[in-house]
């Protein structure tokens, strides 16, 4: 493990975890699997779309930051609310988006989900309770908070978990933020993804203070930094997060420190950052370690790993085809749902 | 029947109708609750409604104005009041690539029904950046929708019409005149949003103003009057969606047009018109449209560089007489 990676190091205690009985099923560690391998898959092709400029704009792809997403499944329930960033495939898959609607939406096809509208940055579903993700940089996260605030105000039990990168915390409206949820006590759960860099510049470089999740402390929030290269660590650290919020003391930071193998956007060619540095996270690739635990502790057989691997191959090759072969939204279609009212009169000279 | 109250009490009673009808409906923003309100137009709404929907918030327009987006996409309609819109623009991403986009980025899926709302405009010497109007800037963009008014019975049916509204509203009062006393309707009604009201018809000339400029408008008026000079005076009311309509049907009337807009001359609302009037009744114009605009400066503390600074009904009457060719 890079020793950067997480200060309070549960990297013991997991070493120690894999000689013990597993506490998790072999179905829990299939889903992770499953949604990793998903994930993994479609944003290998997405960037294979790209290069063939199938997709377009912008496209920050998840690679790396499997684990979390993975533990999105298992941690928190449907019902919960979630809003992230712009680097949000995976997180929308793991919602349960299905990858034909976000290739689709890459592709900016009508069949998307959001019918091409939003593209590699915004896709949103109200049946999934994803509230989508958002291009400014920490704009999300008052967003998340007023989502937490509607659930209080209605007097459920739902978390609104909210994302962002690491760049996001050094906005204003991070602090803002807050401090409003800690004063009311709403039940948000913010997850920082610290994967090292905003877009090329180093957390380091960001500030004097390195440890994100102590940014917390200081609206005494509870606070802790966990390992996002394991869904276990991360599994673990959401559960305890939501049970506290769940409770009703309000506020969770998680700072989950994981790493994108791939550069900022598809442009981006990482030159900031050493090949070392990234030989340490590719030794510790969520998937190959996953993998190998399940085969090594006999949680699962080599059988069902390979029926995951082909089902998945599968999956992506047809949310690629139904990619390709969906329509262009219209033009005309530019008009639609920029308000609720109907016959609202644009200008049109 | 009706009774004369003033612009706050008149907004008030649009907050507490609406929130007596809708348990969706809350007010935050700084000083709204346990001071009652910056400007008292929340007087009296915390005792009635408590802290959980009465909101004070803290110093945090970018905070609690996305607060109020994800709340509004999560189900509320919430009633977000600036202390002045000069604050507002700390909150401007999230009014502008939140509250407007959500509807569109989500195709549909998240609507965002909320208000935005405070005193927008100079309130005498306030210097550079307690003085400014932001109609143009916030109509400027797809996805809201933008009210400006000052008469206290229309005020509070617009305001109530946008707490209804599906669409994310800004609306523009004045600090200035909160006081201002107007004959309002009892009991339940709505003004609609998208429509100018036609405050005193006229002939010769079509003044069109907004918020706070539509009093010196209708001054410049009564003193044309007395020069025989008949002038219909339009107040806007909403500046997006422009009634376009009542704009042109009257210009082809008047054949001359005068806008009268306290915001800076370049692409504002004055222009905007302009070029819709020179667009769809050119043949109809006797003169060029012609606009009063605040100064095209920062506004300055002293009492001279306010007067100098802002429209007035002298300016508008200067101006009447020019689109008529007329000495004066």
């Amino acid at each position: 493990m890079p020793e950067t990676l997480v200060k309070k190091s549960t990297s013991k205690k997991k070493a120690k975890s894999t000689k013990a009985k597993s506490k998790y099923s072999k179905a829990t560690y299939l889903k992770w699997y499953e949604i990793m391998l998903r994930v993994r898959k479609f944003e290998e092709k997405a960037l294979f779309a790209y290069s063939k400029q199938l997709i377009r704009g912008f496209c920050h792809v998840y690679i790396g930051q499997e684990a979390i997403a993975a533990a999105l499944t298992t941690a928190i329930t449907a019902d919960d609310k979630l809003v992230t960033a712009y680097r949000q495939h995976g997180v929308a898959l793991a919602r349960g988006l299905d990858s034909k609607s976000c290739m689709a939406e890459l592709f900016g096809k009508s069949t998307g989900c959001v019918k091409g509208k939003g593209g590699s940055m915004h896709f949103f579903s109200k049946e999934h309770n994803y509230f989508g993700g958002n291009g400014i940089v920490g704009a999300q996260i008052p967003i998340g908070t007023g989502i937490a605030l509607a659930e209080q105000y209605r007097g459920t039990k739902h978390l609104a978990v909210t994302m962002f990168g690491d760049g996001a915390a050094r906005q204003g409206a991070l602090y803002e933020s807050f401090n409003m949820a800690m004063t009311w006590k709403l039940p948000v759960l913010y997850i920082v993804e610290n994967n090292g860099y905003a877009m090329g510049t180093s957390v380091e470089r960001t500030s004097n203070v390195h440890d994100l999740y102590k940014i917390g402390s200081s609206f005494d929030m509870p606070s802790e930094q966990i390992d996002g290269m394991s869904p276990e660590a991360v599994h673990e650290g959401i559960e305890r997060a939501a049970k506290h919020i769940r409770s009703g003391k309000g506020p969770y930071f998680l700072e989950i420190k994981t790493y994108r193998y791939k550069g900022h956007s598809v442009s981006d060619p990482a030159k900031y950052r050493s090949k070392e540095e990234l030989q340490s996270y590719l030794d510790i690739d969520p998937i190959v370690i996953t993998e190998e635990k399940m085969l090594n502790d006999k949680i699962a057989t080599q059988k069902d790993i390979d029926k995951i691997k082909a089902n998945i191959k599968a999956e992506i090759d047809e949310a690629f085809e139904f990619a390709s072969n969906s329509p262009f939204p219209l033009g005309s279609e530019l008009y639609d749902d920029n308000y609720v009212q109907e016959d609202y009169p644009f200008i049109m000279d | 029947m009706s009774r004369i109250i003033n612009l706050r009490e008149a907004l008030r009673e649009a907050l507490q109708e609406e929130m007596r009808r809708d348990e969706d409906v809350f007010l935050m923003g700084e000083e709204v609750a346990l001071y009652n309100g910056a400007y008292k137009v929340s007087k009296g709404m915390l005792d009635e409604f408590g802290a959980k929907r009465v909101i004070d918030t803290p110093i945090a327009e970018l905070g609690f104005a996305g607060i109020g987006v994800g709340a509004a996409m999560n189900g509320l309609r919430p009633v977000v009041e600036f202390m002045t819109w000069n604050f507002a623009v700390l909150a401007f991403d999230q009014i502008v690539n939140n509250a407007a986009k959500t509807l569109s980025q989500s195709a549909g899926q998240y609507k965002c029904p909320i208000v935005f709302r405070g005193p927008s405009g100079s309130a005498g010497q306030l210097a550079q950046q307690h003085s400014q109007t932001f109609e143009s800037w916030l109509a400027n963009c797809p996805g809201l929708k933008v009210i400006s008014c000052i008469d206290p019975a229309d005020a509070k049916g617009l305001l109530k019409s946008a707490i209804r509204d599906d669409d994310p509203i800004c609306m523009m009062e004045s600090e200035a005149l909160y006081g201002l006393k107007g004959e309002v309707p009892e009991g339940e009604y709505l003004v609609p949003i998208g429509k100018a009201a036609i405050r005193k018809e006229g002939t010769d000339v079509t003044l069109v103003s907004f918020n706070k400029m539509i009093e010196v408008t209708k001054k410049a008026a009564i003193e044309l009057e007395k020069e025989g000079i008949s002038a219909e005076v339009i107040d806007l009311r909403t500046i997006r969606p422009l009634d376009h309509e009542t704009l042109v049907t009257s210009l082809k009337k008047t054949n001359r047009m005068v806008v009268i807009d306290e915001s800076w001359p370049f692409a504002g609302v004055s222009a905007e018109i302009a070029y819709e009037m020179q667009k769809y009744a050119f043949d109809y114009l006797d003169a060029p449209v012609t606009r009063v605009n605040a100064a095209d400066t920062s506004l300055g503390y002293a009492p001279t560089l306010v007067e100098e600074y802002l429209p007035n009904p002298s300016k508008v009457i200067k101006a009447v007489k020019e689109v008529l060719y007329v000495g004066s």
